[in-house]
């Protein structure tokens, strides 16, 4: 039970990750792979902050900000500098890798000692189950795990909701057609660099945010923990669209968001069955390859499958 | 009002592939006037529509719309005074939203994008007003992706969009040209229909000799980046589509021969 509320709620904090893939990937097109600096960039900041006993819900803020910046520049480069996109993640992932050892000061930063939100959102129901733990269909849980869970729950359900909801504005509408149709919406008005720009300082500000919660769920922050990320969010983001089966934009965010748990159980699920953890990361890369390349090979299938011959 | 004054404009300067697609152009467009341009491939008429537009900035000369230089303006910015339709269908608008996310990013062409919803109550009604005028019963699939629509209807919803906000200028570049001739003619008609309506200050670039003779209050012809006729009031009352073919037919005999030869022929038999 705890692996699986463990799994959950890992799972939870990377749909912040998905939604940041889901918006530069899908919406924009955009392969953006400042994304693996990013979620690194989330957690150092919001782990030195809190050594240096910042307020868990202001270094987690700045954390979200610092991915934000990360974003913005990837998108000034890609639209004032005219570097190709995918280049422009390259070179602000690379350069993110020093930054971020160099705001650590070393490649790990333990938080275990420290005040972080999980420990507050812990001591939230403290008053109400004084013992820590608590008995889930006969399973004992840590209040830590179940309230993170909980929290971690309406935290996403609100990004979700209120991304959802930005979609429905002037602003959202106008980010949505530039990644549909980038001549029409600048013939209708709209500065589609400026958009672009602020379209990944969002998606790098979720991803960082969900940086810096899976820092403080786990218990420290490590210089390495980006590596695949993207690759990762968009595992969830395909299979959130699976889910969802619908081009609807309040579904497809709501499928991001099971998608990433979902992925995360059945890797909890593999990993349990003996599935070798080295191989966890050219499994996703595998799944999100035939994902991608699957329907339109099935397409071709079907277009090459002789025509029924017709009675004689 | 338009005033384009002595515009150049070179592609690829300097390199084997470098193409002079304006020359000197020089045009001035009165409030309400309906110009078509004309010309052969690569006469430089879409350059010119995209000059205005802001597509690309230009090298030299100046363009004024509506008492202000817009010469250095950037498209989006150009937007604010100027609505576009262009000749692919698909071009003009966002395929996977709806008709009416499509036509409210319309209703609000130039103007900040805040916070505020895009669609309420009261614009849907509107919107389903201004299509029902189409007669393609698209004002009971508002909420249908755009994307879903023939290429026709989305042609007439673009030209809708373009002109929903009255534009100082309206810039259409063969818009008909990719359509079957059914839904090119419909398209026609309701540009027809919206430019008399709304008294809109027009430039059109086609390749239909009908449509430039049947449309519009003058015709320009260009040739290699610079306006060789220039149409207007009476001349332009008489003209037919066969004196347009005419002069194309000049063009492309004086551009087989030899300059010198040209002249000599001139000389003697003209």
């Amino acid at each position: 039970m705890t692996l699986l509320i463990g799994a959950a709620t890992i799972g939870l904090i990377l749909a912040l990750l998905a939604l940041g893939v889901y918006l530069s990937f899908r919406i924009f097109h955009f392969a953006d792979i400042t994304a693996d600096g990013s979620i690194t960039l989330g957690a150092s900041v919001t782990a030195i902050l809190l050594v240096h006993h910042t307020a868990p819900l202001l270094a987690t803020a700045a954390g979200g900000l610092a991915g934000m910046i990360a974003g913005g520049l990837t998108g000034v480069l890609h639209t004032k500098f005219k570097i190709n996109g995918l280049l422009s993640g390259i070179l602000v992932m690379t350069a993110l890798y020093s930054i971020n050892l160099h705001i650590m000061g070393r490649s790990n930063v333990p938080l275990l000692n420290e005040a972080t939100l999980a420990s507050q959102v812990e001591s939230l129901g403290l008053p109400f189950w004084p013992s820590g733990e608590l008995l889930v269909a006969g399973w004992r849980v840590s209040l830590r795990d179940l309230m993170m869970l909980g929290g971690m729950f309406l935290l996403v359900s609100s990004v979700g909701f209120t991304l959802h909801l930005f979609f429905k504005t002037n602003l959202g509408t106008a980010m949505l057609a530039t990644g549909d149709n980038q001549q029409m919406i600048r013939a209708l008005g709209v500065n589609v660099d400026f958009i672009l720009i602020l379209g990944l300082a969002l998606s790098n500000g979720l991803i960082a945010l969900s940086g810096s919660l899976l820092a403080q769920y786990q218990g420290f922050a490590d210089v390495q923990m980006g590596i695949g990320m993207v690759v990762w969010g968009l595992a969830s983001v395909i299979i959130g669209e699976a889910l969802v089966g619908t081009s609807r934009i309040g579904l497809l965010i709501t499928g991001a968001i099971m998608g990433s748990v979902l992925f995360r159980l059945l890797v909890a699920i593999a990993l349990r069955w003996g599935l070798n953890p080295n191989d966890l990361k050219l499994i996703t890369a595998t799944f999100v390859f035939v994902a991608l390349v699957a329907p339109g090979f099935i397409r071709k299938l079907k277009s090459a499958a002789p025509a029924t011959p017709a009675a004689p | 009002m338009l005033e384009v004054v002595d515009l150049l404009k070179t592609f690829n300067p300097g390199t084997p592939n470098e193409v002079r697609a304006l020359r000197s152009v020089t045009l001035r467009l009165e409030p309400s006037s309906f110009l078509i341009i004309i010309g052969t491939n690569g006469s430089g008429k879409s350059t010119l529509l995209n000059a205005v537009a802001g597509t690309f900035l230009v090298d030299t000369g100046t363009i004024t719309l509506a008492g202000q230089n817009i010469t250095r303006w950037p498209e989006h910015r150009r937007a604010r005074l100027i609505g576009r339709v262009f000749q692919n269908p698909f071009s003009g608008t966002a395929p996977s939203m709806s008709i009416a996310e499509n036509l409210a990013l319309a209703a609000r062409r130039g103007q900040p994008r805040g916070f505020g919803w895009t669609l309420n109550r009261r614009l849907r009604e509107e919107l389903r007003e201004r299509i029902r005028s189409l007669n393609m019963g698209l004002e009971n699939r508002l909420d249908n992706a755009i994307g879903s629509l023939s290429g026709g209807q989305r042609q007439a919803l673009t030209l809708i969009m373009a002109s929903w906000l009255k534009p100082e200028l309206l810039l259409l570049d063969e818009h008909t040209a990719a359509l079957d001739p059914k839904s090119a003619d419909q398209v026609i008609r309701l540009t027809h229909e919206i430019i008399e309506r709304d008294r809109l200050t027009t430039l059109m670039v086609t390749h239909s000799m009908q449509q430039a003779v049947h449309l519009g209050d003058r015709i320009i012809m260009m040739h290699k980046g610079q306006i060789l006729h220039d149409l207007q009031g009476p001349e332009r009352a008489r003209v037919r589509p066969e004196d347009l073919l005419r002069r194309f037919d000049d063009v492309r005999r004086r551009e087989q021969l030899d300059p010198a030869v040209a002249e000599l022929l001139q000389q003697r038999y003209v």
